[in-house]
């Protein structure tokens, strides 16, 4: 067994907690209440039937029989997080929050959010349980996602657009940390990746295993075995976590994380944070970021708002240490023809973000076995970014 | 043998109540700053706040931000602030410690930092992102070079605070309020309170910070704890002025500290 955690919340010499003194009893608070409540029958119980009955879990395991035609290699599965209620994966996470929250006795959610989907996510979440909801959103990102702006203030949320620094989903973390500094009593802190200070990296990741836990059983049922690799793309690291944890003490199985490497990873241009970056502190945690020689934090890019993040999840920093999961970057190009490739050959608009995903599985299913089997998971769908990226191919469309 | 900074920035708090200046260097030029720290000093400031840059300060509010972004747009680095520290005490004597991030120290290499911290004359360190858990990130160093690690108690700290207080050098900053770096126009927490139970635990001085902007502000504070950290209100008086901030800057200094030096000590200051 690989020890993954210690009390410390490390993962390997990555995590901890560095955040202000005036958080510390607020996350010290949130890990015994998620100690508490993660062995607590009544509360999985809620949880379960939230996901079953609102988020429509479990999500299906689709072969996609046309694209594996196409590729001419492995077969390939389609892990459905984009047919979740509010589109994404990020819903796993916010119901397991947002009810151990109410648990907690907070009343307001507060969140970050980049693509917008974990913002959406929240506001969701705020309103069928009665809770109030704010979200920060980097004001570069609410242009990029204009209509998640609409859909989180449609939900009632009151949305924040962040123009400090470069006015994107660091920015966005950043300004929810402070706003969490001075308002602590009633508001818990959805945050929305496997990132930030100890309990949230595990707590997001535990939330979100249900992913992987439902690849292992749904291909067991129709493969009769564990796939060869799988595959997800890679920002702060929530549903590529997810996808890889009931499978890391699976050896047998590569997990690939597909970063956003943006212009490239020879450019500045990029989010690539394994490929370019080196280990720092920051957003409360150790792990690896893109910064410069004096550890000012780098401001990254990549088309996709939901990457375009500066660093990485712990346990993803420990998976690259120990040689566990390999990460790979994706360009903005590559991920734009993934997008459009899986929507001309199997109907399924991806989020761009997942696109990163499905580009790397086009390259490596043509050079593998037919017998071998790789699952990608798509962790969101591509409504979104149908605006962006028609820009991105010079036709201005109306949202 | 020389004084540890610990020592050094203890003996700073003898002489009444210390008023400890923020600066962040670089803002907007370092020339600039070279000149605040000195009327900062010649108006009475016991101890002087010195921030190194940080492209994301997370505890701070948007007044400190803003030092942050322009300094950093003039392209101020760490070796610059660390020449510029060694040029400074030439002429300047009262201890001198570091405000900045983690991620400043562990990047430039925590060893590497923290020596050349001692050989330049810098006594401590203040590192809002570094709480009581994280410290043996950096203290081992610390200890080793003389550099105090100043530690940070908050509205929130309850239990903590005596935990923290046991382990505390050069001075405790308590942070008056929840929330960010910024003036504030008035300050709820019961931090006599907080100050009892810190007295319980050690004889570390303890100054006051955040939100703290006005004389009377100050001289409530004083009568508190042993000593005022002023950031944000210096830091407006800064942007407005720019380079000819240092004599508004020297002013101010001169007013909070002279409501602090009610009874308690020399009266022939100036």
């Amino acid at each position: 067994m690989i020890k993954m955690t210690d009390k410390k919340g490390r993962f390997g010499v990555h995590g901890g907690q560095y955040i202000p003194e005036t958080l510390m009893n607020a996350v010290i608070e949130l890990e015994e209440a998620y100690n508490r409540y993660k062995e607590d029958a009544e509360f999985n119980r809620e949880l379960q039937e939230l996901l079953n009955e609102y988020a429509g879990r479990p999500s299906g395991l689709y072969f996609a029989k046309k694209l594996t035609r196409e590729l001419g290699g492995a077969k390939i599965y389609l892990k459905r997080e984009d047919l979740n209620h509010t589109g994404s994966h990020k819903i796993n996470n916010v119901l397991g929050q947002a009810l151990l929250a109410k648990k907690m006795g907070k009343t307001r959610l507060i969140a970050e959010t980049g693509a917008g989907q974990h913002g959406v996510a929240t506001a969701t979440a705020a309103a069928f349980l009665d809770m109030e909801c704010v979200v920060f959103m980097g004001e570069e990102d609410t242009k990029r996602q204009a209509l998640n702006v609409y859909r989180m203030k449609l939900l009632g949320a009151e949305v924040i657009p962040v123009t400090s620094g470069t006015a994107t989903l660091k920015d966005a973390v950043s300004e929810a940390m402070r706003e969490w500094t001075s308002r602590i009593e009633d508001t818990h802190y959805c945050l929305g990746s496997v990132m930030g200070p100890h309990p949230f990296p595990t707590i997001v990741r535990d939330f979100q295993a249900v992913i992987s836990r439902e690849i292992k059983e749904q291909i067991l049922q129709k493969e009769g075995r564990l796939p060869d690799v799988v595959i997800a793309c890679v920002g702060g690291g929530s549903n590529a976590i997810g996808s890889f944890y009931h499978f890391i003490e699976d050896k047998e199985v590569r997990l690939i994380g597909c970063e956003a490497a943006g212009r490239g990873i020879d450019t500045f241009e990029t989010a690539a944070t394994i490929n370019t970056g080196r280990l720092g502190i920051f957003h409360g945690m150790k792990s690896y970021f893109c910064q410069d020689k004096y550890g000012q934090i780098a401001p990254v890019y990549s088309i996709s708002a939901g990457l375009d993040y500066p660093g990485i999840g712990p346990e993803h920093a420990n998976l690259h240490d120990m040689g566990r999961a390999e990460y790979v970057p994706v360009t903005d190009e590559e991920a734009v023809e993934s997008f459009e490739f899986l929507s001309r050959t199997e109907g399924i608009i991806p989020a761009i973000e997942s696109a990163h995903a499905v580009a790397y599985a086009m390259k490596l299913a043509p050079t593998l076995d037919k017998d071998k089997i790789i699952v990608i998971t798509i962790s969101g769908r591509g409504d979104k970014d149908c605006a962006a990226i028609a820009r991105y191919r010079g036709e201005d469309i109306y949202e | 043998m020389n004084k540890t900074g610990a020592q050094q920035i203890k003996e700073a708090f003898l002489n009444g109540k210390a008023f400890i200046p923020f600066l962040t260097c670089g803002d907007p030029d370092l020339e600039t700053t070279g000149k605040l720290v000195k009327a900062a000093v010649e108006n009475g400031a016991d101890i002087i706040e010195l921030g190194i840059p940080f492209s994301d300060p997370t505890a701070e509010g948007p007044v400190i931000q803003g030092a942050n972004l322009r300094a950093l747009q003039g392209g101020v680095t760490t070796d610059e602030i660390f020449e510029f520290v060694r040029e400074l005490r030439k002429e300047v004597t009262v201890p001198l410690v570091f405000m900045t991030y983690a991620n400043v120290v562990f990047s430039y290499g925590a060893e590497e930092f923290i020596s050349t911290c001692q050989e330049i004359g810098i006594d401590g360190m203040i590192l809002p992102d570094l709480p009581f858990e994280e410290k043996e990130e950096f203290a081992p160093i610390c200890k080793k070079y003389g550099v105090a690690l100043i530690s940070m108690i908050a509205p929130t700290s309850d239990k903590r605070i005596a935990m923290i207080a046991r382990e505390a050098e050069g001075f405790l900053y308590l942070v008056s309020s929840l929330g960010v770096t910024g003036t504030r126009s008035e300050i709820t927490t019961d931090l006599a309170s907080i100050v009892k139970v810190v007295r319980e635990n050690t004889d570390v001085p303890c100054a006051i910070g955040f939100g703290i902007s006005t004389p009377e502000q100050a001289e409530k504070m004083a009568k508190i704890a042993d000593g005022v950290i002023v950031g944000s209100a210096i830091i407006k008086r800064i942007a407005e002025y720019g380079k000819d901030s240092v004599k508004y800057v020297g002013e101010f200094v001169r007013s909070m500290k002279r409501s602090m030096k009610n009874k308690k000590s020399v009266d022939n200051f100036f």
